[in-house]
């Protein structure tokens, strides 16, 4: 069902942060725990159980982080949470600071975004002279502020540890994990990241508390979630549908006719066919990943694959084997279904294993997924000799 | 010349001589001076006591971040999915007829540079486009060739 939560005007500032201050540090992460609120960010780890591990990690200086460096093809939601709702996560950022036992924010914007910079700059200032961030919020041992740091055009960034890296005036190359940024993160210290649209959530989970958190979405996957549609449909842009929704319900609502595939969780996410349209979307099946394109009967798939196999040529950092050298391999093997040059199957065996490879030989969620767009797209729409 | 020394003075002192804002002075510098030469990377190195390698190496990852000599405005077509679905190759055409010049290329006057670009997050309004950090959406070719020749005015 479509539900307005998140993206509801119905949202006064401060009442949840009123709330939180007036109890513990871990009240608010129990009420995380108990609402089983799963990051919206992509990978889908419960929130309360990654701001009680920080918290738990006793140092003197703890960092939460803000990732706004929303760069999956086709995902445009944060978009929309950063330039219209920019209370509520910057709300949700300072009561996970008060969880923690962090004094320092920083929002981690995408250079795409830029154009936003200064009205979230000015917001940021505006809290500040209310007293929502500074020294000794609203009156309470309690000190917390935010600053901003840009992205230079990496997608890679997007992914926790080379966000870290980047941050820190490096190269955006992923770390190995374990340790995890909750332990190790920026500068070495434990550090919370979490997505634009999870801190979101967290005003509205404080204020309605998880029961009615929880009335809504599936057991394993409680709440709603904010899906960016573009693509072949006569209403593209950003809807909220409840966990356990289906693709059928997002194209009535998007009004899209005549669909062939819809691409779920971007480049690095999964082409679904007509039949499988009626999955429920939710941790358990299909990923709820933020992006959704839509591609109807005129499409060719094999130009959607150069699309994708494309961008992580340019994309991959270059940093392991597999994605460095797996990506161009796929990407010529595209270039030939593109000139209907014939690729014997014996050479689609190998490069399947090589996507395997990749799968599990690759250290970030880039070279992991980088192999997705042909493995899915060959498997659904192509046979032997060409896609269709 | 000397005006790129002032301007990076400024900015290493701005953040404290520290590299671990590395990223966010380039950034600056890029942005005062269109892109990074050399000599400011050397100027760069010195000034934050690490090796001009390890300026390099970070400047060359991120591709806001232009080492070779850029026009005044750098324009950014989004080249990803959804714009493509939009019709971006009509409005890159509509660019180059405009500029008189290729994708990559600066014109004559050094006014623009022409590039592309991967997702901007504009997927709902494509095709759509960057011009330095301004958003452009919902273009057609009439729309980019209006926008361009507004900016050739400023």
């Amino acid at each position: 069902m479509q539900r307005e939560f998140i993206l509801s005007n119905d949202y006064i500032f401060g009442d949840a942060l009123n709330k939180v201050l007036a109890e513990q540090p871990q009240d608010l992460i129990n009420i995380m725990k108990k609402s089983g609120l799963r990051g919206r960010g992509g990978a889908g780890f419960p929130t309360g159980l990654k701001l009680e591990l920080v918290s738990k990690n006793d140092f003197d200086k703890k960092y939460v982080v803000c990732n706004a460096d929303e760069g999956e093809p086709g995902s445009f939601k944060d978009r929309e949470l950063l330039f219209n709702h920019t209370e509520k996560f910057i709300e949700g950022m300072i009561a996970s600071g008060y969880a923690v036992g962090s004094s320092k924010g920083f929002i981690y914007l995408r250079a795409e975004y830029k154009w936003m910079l200064k009205k979230l700059l000015k917001k940021i200032e505006q809290l500040r002279e209310k007293s929502y961030l500074g020294k000794s919020i609203l009156n309470k041992n309690f000190d917390f502020d935010i600053e901003i740091r840009c992205n230079a055009g990496a997608y890679i960034c997007g992914e926790e540890s080379s966000l870290i890296e980047s941050m820190e005036g490096k190269r955006g190359e992923p770390r190995n994990r374990p340790p995890f940024p909750v332990e190790h993160g920026y500068v070495d210290s434990p550090t919370l990241v979490d997505n634009v649209e999870t801190f979101a959530n967290l005003p509205y989970i404080v204020k309605y508390g998880d029961e009615e958190f929880k009335k809504y979405g599936t057991e394993k996957s409680p709440g709603t979630k904010l899906f960016s549609i573009s693509g072949d449909c006569l209403k593209p842009g950003i809807y909220e549908f409840e966990l356990g929704c289906t693709l059928f319900d997002l194209l009535e609502a998007c009004d899209a006719t005549d669909v062939k595939a819809v691409q779920v969780g971007g480049a690095a996410g999964i082409t679904v066919a007509p039949k499988d349209f009626n999955t429920s979307i939710c941790y358990s099946e299909l990923p709820p990943e933020g992006s959704i394109i839509i591609f109807n009967n005129s499409r060719n798939m094999f130009e959607v694959l150069k699309n994708f196999t494309d961008f992580f040529k340019e994309e991959s950092c270059g940093l392991c084997t597999p994605c460095r050298e797996g990506v161009p391999k796929i990407a010529d093997a595209v270039d030939k279904f593109i000139r209907k040059e014939n690729v014997p199957d014996s050479h689609i065996e190998v490069l399947m294993e090589l996507a395997d490879v990749m799968k599990v030989a690759s250290k970030c969620g880039l070279g992991q997924t980088a192999s997705n767009p042909f493995v899915y797209i060959y498997k659904n729409f192509g046979d032997s000799h060409h896609l269709s | 010349m000397q005006e790129a020394e002032t301007n990076i003075n400024k900015i290493v002192e701005k953040y404290n001589y520290s590299h671990i804002e590395l990223l966010s002075i380039l950034e600056e510098v890029v942005d005062a001076n269109g892109y990074l030469t050399e000599e400011m990377v050397k100027d760069l190195a010195k000034q934050l006591s690490i090796s001009a390698n390890e300026i390099y190496a970070v400047a060359t990852f991120y591709s806001f971040i232009n080492i070779k000599p850029t026009g005044k405005y750098v324009i950014r077509v989004c080249k990803t999915i959804s714009c493509q679905l939009a019709g971006k190759n009509e409005i890159i055409k509509a660019i180059e007829d405009e500029l008189n010049i290729k994708m990559g290329a600066t014109t004559k006057d050094k006014l623009f540079t022409l590039k592309t670009t991967d997702c901007i997050g504009m997927c709902d309004k494509g095709p759509s486009m960057l011009i330095d950090d301004e958003v452009y959406h919902s273009l057609n070719p009439e729309k980019v060739v209006s926008t361009i020749r507004e900016y050739k005015r400023i």
